[in-house]
């Protein structure tokens, strides 16, 4: 076996074409639209005690153009995977919106939901876990075609080796299974296959976190070379600054199933105006003393989404709340070109 | 003298006749009140090197090294007995998921007290209530809110940065001279991950204790450690003081490891990765473990096994050691990284 060996050619691109040039324009078509989207949870506490609510996703806008990459960071619980179930429509929301394509994918009759399930697709965190270890790489790549397509097994097969050769694996690969294969090769096979029903729009929950640094840099190349050339846009969901700042053009903050600040990378990370975005910036380590920042003391953890704080749900571990912070929810404002969620905002970025 | 000197250790594991090296030849020394970061990828040494020092490698693993002195004593050939009145009192460590390590059975103050009982002052091993009433401080030390309360707590009532924090309790619970820090902040959110760290370095420096900080996250290493060594493939491949390492590596890894982090690649819409991956049992090469990763390896590379060598506190396992001339091949410049903060 040779899996050493066939990772060689990696480095260079497998599609050729290094730069990213080409970036679709702002008036470029809008591919997904999240209007006030929500998604509630009904929790059970035992059998005589009243249900909870956990308000997992409460009222998130975003639009997300043809060929774009949104990510959307933020801690553990804050709502980043739910959206993601949303958006693949594996849940309908609540209520609220979301338009994929122009049409409302929450509200659609099943049938068209079938039909829209194919211009979205998903890969996941983990790829020791993600790929059925008792299927062949090829038949991980074909199942895709034979649920959603009326292919003939021969021209499902061209179209594998084809997504194969694509992604940088190599064609005896296509008989060999999952096992056989290191982290970043996996990672491979699960974009390889994410994207067999060339989908418009995909879902990358936090794709490259189980991934070593040198890994990391190959996978992130791939999925930004498969973006210029078949202009797909991402939804890349991620806790990792460093990396976002890295493959993103837009980047929506969430905190408590809420928006706290969504705008273009280049202002987020230039000049975060939300008190939580600078915290999270500031907590990424980083390797050069001036990327460091100042250290914003952010105290506490992320409150409990079935018990969330009144007002500003950000306010008991802020270091600039006010009173009016505890009893007014602040509604999404814009600043410059990104929208802030914060009382005091304009005055914090004056 | 160093707090911790050890000389040749190697771990194998796999048969006698086929063995494999999962670490092999490592030296590797610390002072007390030193911070060292050991990175590398995964597959690289660096946990199977920790739990070689605290004992904790079993059969079928062969620990071997040519000496493993720990404050006058040589932990290679002591007896069990001895080592195990060492380690956990004197030497410390924390894993990298809190609630996995914690068992889910017993309550906080339980595991705490466990440890006094075993490892703890005459008085502390007599009296539960002075047990108690340690965990309790202990817990305090750690800034956990309404410690108290969370003295009765199961593992599974805590969130993943508060078990992380009982952990460093129990770990400190016996003033470790020696702390090994096994990725404790990798299953963290990133803002937990600056508190824990915070925790950690005060602790380190209220104690002046000696602490081995194993991790992937070059940045972490860059904010926290004093001395940093890097490991490949079983091998320590270059060591030396942080801000140097990290500003002019000498060896070709170390390098490639920082020009692959996304924050030295602004300017550049591809990253710079590392072709290949980490030799494992069967495709390890012969001569530099590198040289088929290595942009810059020649024939000797691949013929001859480099030995670790340099000058000073400076030294890298590497046949032509990159100087000042070689150094923006990644077309990053470094600057600001020379007044990295060190305590």
């Amino acid at each position: 076996m040779s899996a050493a060996g066939s990772l060689q050619g990696a480095n260079s691109s497998p599609i050729g074409g290094s730069e990213r040039s080409e970036r679709p324009g702002p008036n470029s078509a809008t591919l997904l639209e999240a209007r006030a989207l929500t998604r509630h949870y009904r929790v059970s506490h035992g059998m005589f005690r009243p249900k909870g609510l956990v308000r997992a996703l409460d009222g998130v806008s975003f639009t997300l153009r043809e060929g774009e990459t949104l990510a959307v960071v933020g801690e553990s619980g804050c709502g980043k995977s739910t959206l993601a179930r949303q958006v693949t429509m594996i849940e309908r929301p609540t209520s609220g919106q979301l338009l994929l394509d122009g049409q409302d994918a929450g509200t659609a009759t099943s049938a068209l939901r079938k039909r829209l399930r194919p211009l979205v697709q998903m890969v996941f965190q983990n790829p020791f876990a993600s790929l059925n270890p008792r299927k062949k790489v090829g038949t991980l790549l074909m199942e895709p075609l034979a649920i959603n397509t009326a292919q003939s097994s021969t021209e499902r097969q061209d179209a594998a080796r084809a997504m194969m050769d694509r992604v940088g694996l190599r064609p005896e690969h296509f008989s060999r299974y999952p096992h056989m294969f290191s982290g970043g090769q996996r990672q491979r096979i699960a974009v390889a296959r994410a994207l067999m029903l060339r989908p418009r729009l995909v879902v990358a929950d936090e794709p490259v976190s189980a991934l070593d640094v040198s890994i990391q840099a190959q996978v992130l190349n791939l999925l930004m070379d498969l973006q210029q050339e078949l202009g797909i846009a991402y939804l890349f969901v991620s806790h990792n600054l460093q990396v976002v700042r890295h493959i993103a053009d837009a980047v929506l903050v969430m905190y408590l199933g809420k928006t706290v600040e969504e705008g273009p990378k280049a202002q987020i990370f230039a000049r975060p105006a939300h008190p939580y975005t600078r915290a999270l910036l500031a907590s990424t380590p980083s390797l050069s003393a001036a990327g460091r920042g100042v250290r914003v003391p952010l105290t506490g953890e992320l409150p409990s989404p079935l018990n969330p704080p009144s007002g500003c749900a950000f306010h008991k571990r802020c270091p600039h709340a006010i009173p009016r912070c505890v009893t007014e929810v602040p509604p999404l404002a814009p600043l410059g070109a990104a929208r802030v969620a914060c009382h005091r905002a304009e005055e914090l970025n004056a | 003298m160093a707090l911790l000197d050890i000389s040749g250790l190697t771990v194998e594991f796999g048969t006698e006749k086929a063995p494999f090296k999962a670490v092999d030849g490592v030296d590797f020394a610390i002072d007390a009140g030193e911070i060292v970061g050991v990175v590398g990828e995964s597959g690289s040494g660096k946990t199977v090197t920790a739990l070689a020092l605290m004992g904790l490698i079993d059969f079928p693993g062969r620990v071997r090294a040519r000496s493993m002195v720990f404050a006058g004593r040589d932990l290679a050939t002591i007896s069990d007995r001895e080592r195990r009145a060492l380690v956990g009192k004197d030497i410390a460590m924390i894993f990298q998921d809190p609630l996995a390590s914690l068992n889910p059975c017993f309550t906080v103050a339980f595991q705490l007290m466990e440890t006094l009982r075993i490892h703890g002052t005459d008085e502390e091993r007599r009296h539960r209530a002075v047990r108690r009433a340690r965990a309790l401080s202990l817990l305090e030390q750690v800034e956990i809110p309404d410690a108290a309360a969370r003295l009765d707590a199961f593992p599974h009532q805590l969130s993943g940065g508060m078990a992380q924090r009982v952990m460093i309790a129990m770990a400190i619970a016996c003033n470790p001279r020696l702390l090994i820090a096994d990725e404790p902040t990798t299953a963290l959110d990133v803002t937990v991950q600056a508190q824990v760290l915070a925790l950690l370095t005060r602790l380190q420096r209220e104690r002046n204790m000696a602490l081995i900080l194993i991790t992937h996250d070059l940045a972490l290493v860059a904010e926290t450690a004093h001395r940093v060594v890097v490991m490949y493939a079983g091998q320590e491949v270059e060591t030396g003081p942080v801000p140097g390492v990290f500003e002019t590596p000498r060896h070709p890894y170390t390098q490639a490891l920082l020009a692959a982090l996304p924050e030295h690649n602004e300017d550049n819409a591809r990253l710079k990765s590392i072709p290949g991956m980490v030799p494992g049992q069967h495709d390890r090469p012969t001569g530099c473990l590198l040289s088929p990763r290595c942009t810059y390896a020649v024939e000797r590379c691949r013929r001859d096994m480099p030995a670790m060598a340099g000058s000073g506190d400076r030294r890298a396992r590497c046949h032509f050691p990159l100087d000042a001339a070689r150094q923006p091949t990644n077309g990053w410049r470094p600057e600001g990284v020379a007044s990295v903060g060190v305590q």
